[in-house]
Order: C-alpha cells, then structure tokens, then sequence
C-alpha cells in the first residue's frame, strides 16, 4: 500500500517537474541554448547523490565499484558542465569595450 | 542527520535548479543560474554524504577527485568540440544511472528477494535500458561528431534496419517483463546481464543510420534520454530530488529537439529512422550552370557603399577558423556607420545555439546575433547579404523545389539581399550534400577560396590608404 501511495506521489512530482521545466526552459534565449545543454547536463548529473549513497553504504564491494564508477561519471559532469558553461557564458557581452572602439 | 533536514535540503536544491534555468533566460542574468547550479549541487552532495548509512568515504574521496581530473580539463576544449563533449557528457550521464540500476538490482537480489517489488524491478529495468543504450548511443554521436576514422560519418543503412532494431529493443524490453514477473528466480541474475547488453547494442544501432546533419536533433534527443535515465534513477530510489532535476533535463532535451527539428522541417520519426544523407548525390544534371565570381577590390567596394550588411556564418566558418577575421570585418564595416548584422539560423552550427557561442567567443556582441524569424523581414533591405562558410540553411531551393531533400526547411532569405556575396572554397557540396541555387543567382557573386584568407583580405582593402 505505501508502495502504490510512493508511486504516484513520485508520477505527480515527474509530472509537475516536467511542466516546470518546458515553461522555464521555452523562455530560454535562443542564444543561449548550447550554454543550457551544458548546465542541464551538469544539473542532470544530480545522479551523484545516488552513487555517493552505493559507494559508501555498507555494500558489498562489486556493487560498491559500480558505484564509484557512476560517482566518477557523475562528478565529471557537474565539474566539465558548470565550468564550460561559465566560461561560455562570459563570452557573450552586450557591447564592445571600450579598447576596441577605433 | 535527521529525515527532515535531507528533504528540506533537497527541496532547496530543487529551487535553485529552477532558478539556474530561469535566469538562462537573457545573457544579463545567465551567470548567475551556473551559481545557483553550483549551489544547489554542493548542497545535494554535501547532505547525501553526510547520511548515517554512508560509512566509507575512501572511494568516493576518490572518485571525486578523478571526476575534477577528468572533468577539469574537458570544460577547457576549443568552442568547436563542444557539441562532442556534450555528447560525451550524455554518454557519462547514461553510464552513471545504468551502472547504479544494475548496482541496485544485484544489492536487493542479494539481500532477498521480498526487496524486488514489481514497482522497484519497472524502474530498474527503465532506467538501466535507457542509461545504457544512451552511453553508447551518444558515444556513437560523439565519435561521428569527432569525426573518429573507425566511425562512418555517412549513415550507414542495411536492409530491414528499423526493423531488427525495433526487435532487439522488443527483446531487450520482453527480458525485462519476464525478469519483473520473476525477479528472485534462479536464472534472473543470468537474464539482467543480457538486457544491459542490448540496450548498448541498440544504442549503436540506433544511431549509426543517422547522418551528419542531423546531430544538432540526435544530441537533444539523447539529452532527454539522459535526463529520463535520471528520472527513472529517482524511481528507484525513491528520490524527488532526482526525478525533479532529471524531469527538468528531460523537458529541456525534448524542447531543444523540437526547435531543431522544425528548423529542419523534419519529425523526430524522420530524423530516427529517416537515413537523412544517404541519397541525396542525385544531381539535377541538364544544363550546365555557371558561377560568376567577384574580386575582393570589387567585393570590398560594394561592402563599404551598403548601408546594411547581413552576413550569414554556417559551420564552414568555424571549420576556417574564419571567425575572428569576420570580428575584424565587422569592426572595418562599423567604423564607417554600416549597420552590420549577423543572421543566424538554429542549425547553424552542429548543435543548438552553438553558432552564437562561436561568434560570442570572437567578441561580437550578442545585440548583434539575429535569429532567423527576426532577421528575414530586413533581408529585402539588405544591400549584402554576405554567405561566409553557409549553404543548406540559404538554399531557396528549401523554399521553391519539391523535389529537393530540404524542400519545406525554413531557410534565411539572403537571396532577397540587393547583392549576395558567398564565401565557397570549393565548389562541393555542403554538408548535406545539396547543390544550391542561390550561388548560380542573378545577384549572387561567388567569392572563391578559404573563408578566413577571403574576409582577411577583404578586411585589408578595407583598411588599406586607397579605401578612406
């Protein structure tokens, strides 16, 4: 019973997040739409706090390495997804500095 | 730390991933949704590792730091690669959730079987098909987009492909049914390993049909599998925290994939199992038609008597490295009350929005960039309309031959410019492999040889004493 109630409790919470998401995501500027790919590819990487949790459970240890191994994945992620899109980001300026003008 | 604290902490966590998405909105504000990212993802980290039942923390310290090593340099490659590290991240996003499904699934065999309940075994086989056949799908993307030798970039068809691919999903997916309605038999542990190894065969077979034009679509499309492999991931363990931040990647793939496919006029159906590419080498053979080209002299005397200039990157440009000699071309032209303006269509580049990120980098203010639908309206009052390194997404042909394989794409209208000037350094044709139109056009005057050495030396007679 409580299983069935956890399910479609986490079908709303699904359900619900995804409406959040086109809403937000379809005012994203057509500009920035790489730069998004990159930082939902970082935020995507919330996959970390499962792999943290089968790595360092009292597990055994072939699950454990799977784990770890998700954790490296995961971390690459959100370290190679928020830097890109920081640095990306920066790139994008409204008006020349001054030095550049003639 | 107690239940409550975990759950308010992760549901800041969830705000703030909202609002790192909301504030991507306008380029002002962009920078501070990465803070908010990065906030919300330190948080996460910090409270799950801080949970009583994580009681070896050697791995992870390591792990952790492997993905810095890694990570670190691979947020550092040339703008580019991008839409191959974004490939390669979704391979890395697939891997982590098949990987922990399958850690899930050995964990509860092992611990009884009373702990996989059919609600737990639909997850587990959701989130393990799609974390795998997305590791090797976007694997197959990254390696085409990489232009990897042992890949072909050309689709690669066979007869009954759709077909036998459709099968082995259906295979992958029956193993599942059969696995969920006996999760504790004897055999089962034996049945797991075989749907792992379809699903990363079918994430091959899935994309190797797929041509090179069509890797803006495949890469969102694969973008939502990783955010639904997530999701799945939540599912499974019973975590809101995941499904939220996956839901949200998985709507913003799905979005992505539709804009790209409209840009193309393609649906998701045509662009999965349509073999774009593959046999558009039919030449409309008849009568030979003629290019005229111009001088850069005369091409730079034209630039500087316009009032307005559009100029139109493609790909080509990038591949040039012609972007920051176009910078130099912009800054001659501004300087002389030109009004200079960049016209970009969304598939411009080899994923969503990547042409404005290429031109970003060479400083060109984002004021600048026009999408498509604003810019076609101001093309008839274009005195040039200046093609550098474009060809399909400028092809009227899209507008005006049923016939052609990008008939119905919406297309930037520079042949509506008073004069087109087009940047071509062979006289091949483009990406898609499409001859186009416009280059044998009354007002179209074709500028022959390597975009970058073409804008610079347009840029020199620019410059030059003879041209003030």
């Amino acid at each position: 019973m409580t299983q069935t109630l956890d399910f479609w409790s986490m079908m709303f919470v699904f359900v619900l997040a995804s409406f959040i998401g086109v809403g937000v995501i379809r005012r994203v500027s057509r500009l920035l739409h790489t730069p998004l790919m990159s930082i939902t590819n970082a935020i995507s990487a919330i996959a970390v706090v499962g792999s943290i949790i089968v790595t360092g459970a009292d597990y055994p240890e072939g699950i454990r390495i799977l784990g770890a191994i998700a954790l490296f994945a995961s971390m690459t992620n959100i370290v190679s997804g928020f830097l890109i899109t920081d640095r990306m980001l920066k790139m994008f300026k409204s008006e020349r500095k001054p030095a550049d003008r003639k | 730390m107690s239940h409550g604290i975990v759950q308010l902490a992760y549901l800041i966590a969830t705000v703030l991933f909202i609002f790192a998405l909301h504030w991507m909105n306008t380029p002002a504000t962009a920078r501070n949704g990465v803070y908010a990212g990065v906030a919300a993802m330190t948080i996460a980290i910090v409270v799950t590792w801080a949970q009583p039942e994580v009681v070896h923390h050697g791995w992870i310290v390591v792990a952790i730091l492997a993905g810095f090593v890694v990570g670190v340099p691979l947020s550092r490659v040339p703008l580019t690669a991008v839409p191959q590290r974004t490939a390669l991240s979704h391979a890395f996003g697939g891997l982590a959730a098949g990987l922990v499904g399958t850690a899930k699934y050995y964990l509860w065999f092992s611990e009884g079987p009373e702990n996989l309940t059919t609600f737990r075994m639909v997850a587990i086989i959701v989130e393990v098909v799609l974390g795998f056949l997305t590791f090797t799908g976007s694997l197959m993307a990254a390696g085409k987009l990489q232009e990897v030798k042992w890949i072909p970039q050309r689709p690669v068809t066979y007869p009954l492909q759709n077909v036998s691919n459709l099968a082995l999903l259906g295979t992958a997916l029956l193993a599942g049914v059969l696995l969920t309605m006996h999760p504790a038999a004897g055999w089962a542990p034996m049945v797991f390993p075989v749907i792992i190894v379809l699903a990363l065969l079918f994430g091959v077979l899935l994309i190797i049909p797929i041509g090179g034009a069509d890797m803006p679509t495949v890469i969102a499309i694969l973008n939502s599998y990783a955010g639904l492999a997530a999701v799945a991931m939540g599912f499974v363990l019973d975590n809101k925290l995941l499904i939220t931040a996956g839901a949200l990647d998985g709507s913003s793939g799905l979005i992505l994939a539709i804009i790209m496919c409209r840009a193309m006029n393609r649906s998701f159906t045509n662009v999965l199992f349509g073999a774009f590419g593959q046999t558009q080498q039919v030449k409309a053979g008849g009568d030979q038609k003629e290019y005229k080209s111009e001088t850069i002299e005369g091409g730079a005397q034209v630039l500087e008597q316009s009032n307005l200039v559009v100029i139109v990157p493609g790909y080509g440009m990038a591949v040039a490295q012609a972007q920051h000699k176009v910078r130099e071309l912009y800054d001659q032209l501004k300087k002389r009350g030109i009004t200079v303006k960049f016209a970009i269509h969304p598939v411009a580049g080899r994923m969503p929005g990547h042409m404005n990120v290429l031109l970003a980098e060479a400083d060109i203010p984002y004021t600048d960039l026009l999408e498509m639908d604003e810019i076609n309206p101001e093309m008839p009052q274009a005195d040039v309309a200046l093609v550098v390194g474009a060809n399909d997404v400028v092809n009227p042909a899209a507008r005006t031959d049923r016939s052609s394989p990008i008939y119905g794409m919406p297309i930037i209208d520079a042949d509506k410019a008073r004069t087109v000037f087009a940047i071509k350094r062979s006289k091949n044709p483009g990406f898609a492999g499409i001859d186009n139109e416009l280059y044998f056009s009354d007002r179209t005057w074709m500028l022959f040889g390597d975009a970058k050495n073409v804008v610079g030396e347009l840029v020199k007679q620019l410059s030059g004493p003879g041209m003030h």
